[in-house]
């Protein structure tokens, strides 16, 4: 153990309504020290830190910041002792500068001007002592999310803390950038700053902490060293019981599903496809991986009906698509999973069964001129409730009600239950905890046994190697050749994600 | 102090809410009555006297209500689906002048029974071609929908101005700036012997079920719920979005419309540039105040009604200025975002 005691955190309780949020959770973090917070969606991760940081206040218990008591309930009171925060989603003003964002709330509101001089030394100040390279005069708004990150941080620093709490700091980033963000925070732990990170993401905190406390249902209920713990064990503390994800049979593809021919889709604002060609079978699954970014969006969309092919030849079930039109998509079998659950999956707002039946409420099955036969989409709901294990919420719920991972298996439900000839899934994962996407992956896995056709789109490696039967990566919006997945490891499809596509024994799409 | 989000509402919440909210409003504007120099619990006794005491002032109070339930509607139908109507006034205006280029002799030899609809539709065309107007601009320039029709109303304020000055002017009236009137046969129906009350106020309640079922049962009602909520999630699961937005426009500024046409075959038998003491805009605070919900319009505009009706009797009795009714619906409006927020969240200490 090392000299000093930076934080520490006595038998915090939090309650919201019926549930036990945070449950006499104790824990310390020395000075110096990365630890590793480590939980499921739920577990009470996020409530504690915010209880750290005074957004909420705790029914019991005490903090103690550096041996002195913290008054509870009180950010400014945090901020002062010595706690800074990296919000997942940041807290930052886009049409800012970087310089701008790191000084607002920091000054005096009657000062008769900004001290810029002074605020813009001490931030290439502290920029270069712990290695966050950034252009202080940059607008934020023209920033990578990796690099707004950054400045998110630098703010936290510029406010003196010296114990940094990162919410899943990860979660917006690739996997170099990810990478380069732990051995950012390894440097500032060597350079006596205390972190805590949440995450619940295994190979993480197994790379980055130097100690992992594992959190399940508002308790504590290990503390490990990575050196003396393993992937598995952690997975198992955090879900209560051993966790597999299902890998695929061996199965025989059929008929031609998707043919696509040298397709491009033209977008203003994001990347677009070049290009593209590949092939998909009736149960067989292709993986496309990739970096954020490099037209994911747009092969979804495309495939989904809700963008048109601006050039090329795609056919779909023996249909050749010109434009968009997601209702025919629909009706000719094709399931849809939006790469963005709840931009583009659901509308919160709305019930469950009304966010199951949308994509299909045209359809006789659920309306007569025009009119909903409630009955009907209310009945299917249910079936998708309950042949889905969908918690949280009946069909008339509020569909913002149900976590991330339940109004996946509610959209994977409504998919699925229709018994569609093809599976467009992007990022079907995203953001989910263990236990919720081996429930997705084993779904998926029956859906190709039963001679469904998935494109499989993620960020996942594992994943994909794990699913997929073929797997290409997507760069700048072209694809690259293509790998058979017992060939895949993630080194390979790393340099293909890097647009290495030199590579022996890479068969030609089409 | 925090605000979390409530997992759930209760039906008393969200009746309770608007209901605290004009008892608030109600308190706050006996503070002014109070500063006026007048007791406020006469002044209030007044207000519901006046509105309610008589026969004839319950007519009158539901004559009122009449037009607000459509602009109320008008807003509700269109902010329900994110869309900012804010040019009631305007296509209530356009609807009823309108209805005077066609009503005073187009449609003259027809039975009541044809002219009538006819003349509803012409009004509602009016409203729906104003709005329609808007809704182009902000597809295809973007230009803001909330600036678009505020401004407008003023167009059409002028337009209608124009026309009871020009080419509709009534030769007979004297020199005042005042439409030809619409023909007999185009008058509605009264519901009540000699009060001003009219068949309108059938239309208007028939119109608020109408717009309640097609939102709760229909597929329309539900893509324009969705498109509303969430545009990006709504066309992902094949929502037409143009198509959704146009009806929405058309039905709320038809709504709009037929308000006009409603007051002059029911009530004024001309157009005048006074035609509406701000009916567009009052529909707005009442669409608020009824939570968007198509029944509860008609809870709010006879809410408003009552306010406006009983305040001229108020004033007349214990001399505080009828202006009290404008600034108590204002108030109610802010009371009833304050309400709101607080049927979303709960507060923790």
């Amino acid at each position: 153990m090392s000299q000093t005691v930076a934080l520490r955190l006595s038998g915090i309780t939090r309650r919201f309504g019926e549930t036990l949020a945070n449950d006499d959770i104790s824990l310390s973090l020395e000075r110096g020290e990365v630890l590793a917070l480590l939980g499921e969606n739920g577990a009470g991760k996020t409530t504690l830190m915010s209880i750290l940081f005074g957004h909420y206040s705790a029914d019991a218990g005490t903090v103690e910041i550096e041996g002195r008591k913290l008054r509870p309930g009180n950010p400014r009171a945090a901020i002062k002792a010595g706690i800074g925060m990296v919000h997942q989603h940041f807290s930052l003003a886009e049409n800012l500068t970087v310089l701008e964002n790191v000084m607002t709330g920091t000054e005096r509101l009657w000062l008769p001007r900004s001290r810029t001089a002074a605020a813009r030394r001490k931030l290439l100040d502290l920029a270069e002592r712990f290695g966050l390279r950034v252009e202080p005069d940059r607008r934020l708004g023209d920033l990578s999310v990796g690099e707004q990150q950054r400045v998110e941080i630098l703010k936290a620093l510029y406010n003196d803390a010296r114990i940094l709490i990162l919410d899943e700091p990860t979660a917006v980033l690739t996997p170099p950038e990810a990478r380069q963000l732990y051995q950012i925070l390894r440097g500032m732990a060597r350079k006596g700053l205390s972190l805590i990170f949440i995450s619940h993401k295994l190979h993480e905190v197994m790379e980055a902490a130097d100690r992992v406390v594992v959190l399940r249902r508002g308790r504590v209920v290990a503390e490990r060293r990575p050196a003396q713990t393993s992937k598995d064990e952690l997975a198992e503390l955090m879900v209560g019981r051993r966790i597999t994800r299902p890998v695929r049979a061996q199965a025989t593809p059929g008929e031609m599903v998707i043919e696509a021919r040298n397709v491009s889709v033209r977008r203003r604002d994001a990347i677009g496809l070049r290009d593209v060609s590949f092939t998909l079978r009736a149960g067989e699954t292709l993986g496309i991986v990739g970096v954020s970014g490099n037209g994911q969006s747009a092969l979804g969309q495309v495939m989904s009906g809700v963008l048109a092919p601006s050039a090329g030849e795609l056919i779909i079930l023996g249909r050749r698509i010109t434009r968009a039109d997601v209702p025919a998509q629909v009706r000719a079998g094709v399931g849809r999973i939006a790469e963005d659950r709840n931009h583009e999956g659901v509308v919160g707002e709305l019930t469950l069964w009304e966010n199951v039946t949308l994509e299909r409420i045209g359809l006789r099955r659920f309306s007569r001129f025009g009119v909903i036969d409630r009955g009907a989409a209310r009945a299917w709901t249910q079936e998708v409730i309950d042949a889905f294990d969908v918690r949280g919420g009946g069909p008339d719920h509020r569909t913002q009600l149900l976590s991330g991972g339940n109004v996946q298996k509610l959209i994977l439900g409504r998919n699925l239950l229709a018994m569609p000839r093809v599976l467009i899934a992007a990022q079907p994962t995203r953001g989910l905890d263990e236990g919720a996407i081996a429930a997705i992956h084993s779904r998926l896995l029956e859906a190709r046994a039963a001679g469904t056709a998935v494109l499989l789109i993620s960020e996942d490696l594992d994943e994909v190697i794990n699913l997929a039967d073929r797997i290409c990566a997507i760069v700048s919006g072209q694809l690259s050749p293509e790998i058979r997945a017992e060939d895949a490891d993630a080194r390979r499809l790393g340099l293909m994600m890097a647009g290495d596509w030199g590579m022996e024994g890479a068969q030609n799409a089409v | 102090m925090r605000f979390e989000l409530r997992e759930t509402r209760s039906t008393a919440l969200i009746i309770g809410a608007p209901v605290m909210a004009i008892i608030a409003a109600l308190v706050l504007a006996g503070g002014l009555i109070a500063l006026a120099g007048a007791s406020v619990i006469e002044a209030y006794r007044f207000i519901l006297l006046g509105a309610f005491g008589t026969r004839s002032s319950i007519a009158e109070t539901l004559t009122r209500a009449t037009p607000l339930i459509l602009t109320g509607l008008a807003a509700a139908v269109a902010f329900r689906a994110r869309l900012w109507n804010i040019g009631g006034e305007g296509q209530l205006l356009l609807g009823a002048i309108g209805v005077a280029a066609v009503g005073a002799e187009l449609t003259a030899g027809l039975p009541s029974a044809f002219a009538i609809p006819i003349l509803f539709v012409v009004g509602a065309f009016g409203g729906m071609a104003l709005m329609l107007v808007s809704l182009g601009l902000r597809q295809v320039f973007k230009v803001d929908e909330v600036v678009s029709t505020l401004l407008l109303n003023f167009v059409a304020l002028l337009f209608v101005s124009m026309m009871v000055e020009g080419a509709l002017r009534d030769p007979l009236a004297f020199g005042w700036p005042q439409s030809v009137p619409v023909a007999d046969n185009a008058t509605l129906p009264r519901l009540m012997e000699r009060t001003r009350l009219h068949a309108g106020l059938i239309v208007a309640l028939l119109l608020a079920l109408v717009i309640y079922l097609i939102q709760a049962r229909t597929i329309f009602g539900l893509q324009s719920k969705a498109a509303g909520f969430n545009a990006g999630a709504a066309r992902f699961a094949g929502v037409p979005l143009g198509r959704t937005l146009v009806l929405v426009a058309c039905i709320s500024g038809g709504l709009a419309g037929l308000a006009g046409a409603i007051q002059v075959m029911g009530v004024r038998g001309h157009v005048t540039t006074d035609i509406s003491p701000g009916f567009g805009y009052s529909g707005i605070v009442i669409a608020m105040l009824a939570n968007l919900n198509p029944l509860g319009v008609i809870a709010a505009a006879c809410f408003t009604a009552i306010m406006f009706i009983g305040a001229d009797g108020m004033s007349r009795a214990v001399g505080v200025p009828s202006f009290i009714a404008d600034v108590t619906v204002a108030l109610s409006l802010l009371t009833m975002l304050v309400a709101l927020f607080f049927t979303q969240y709960r507060v923790r200490w």
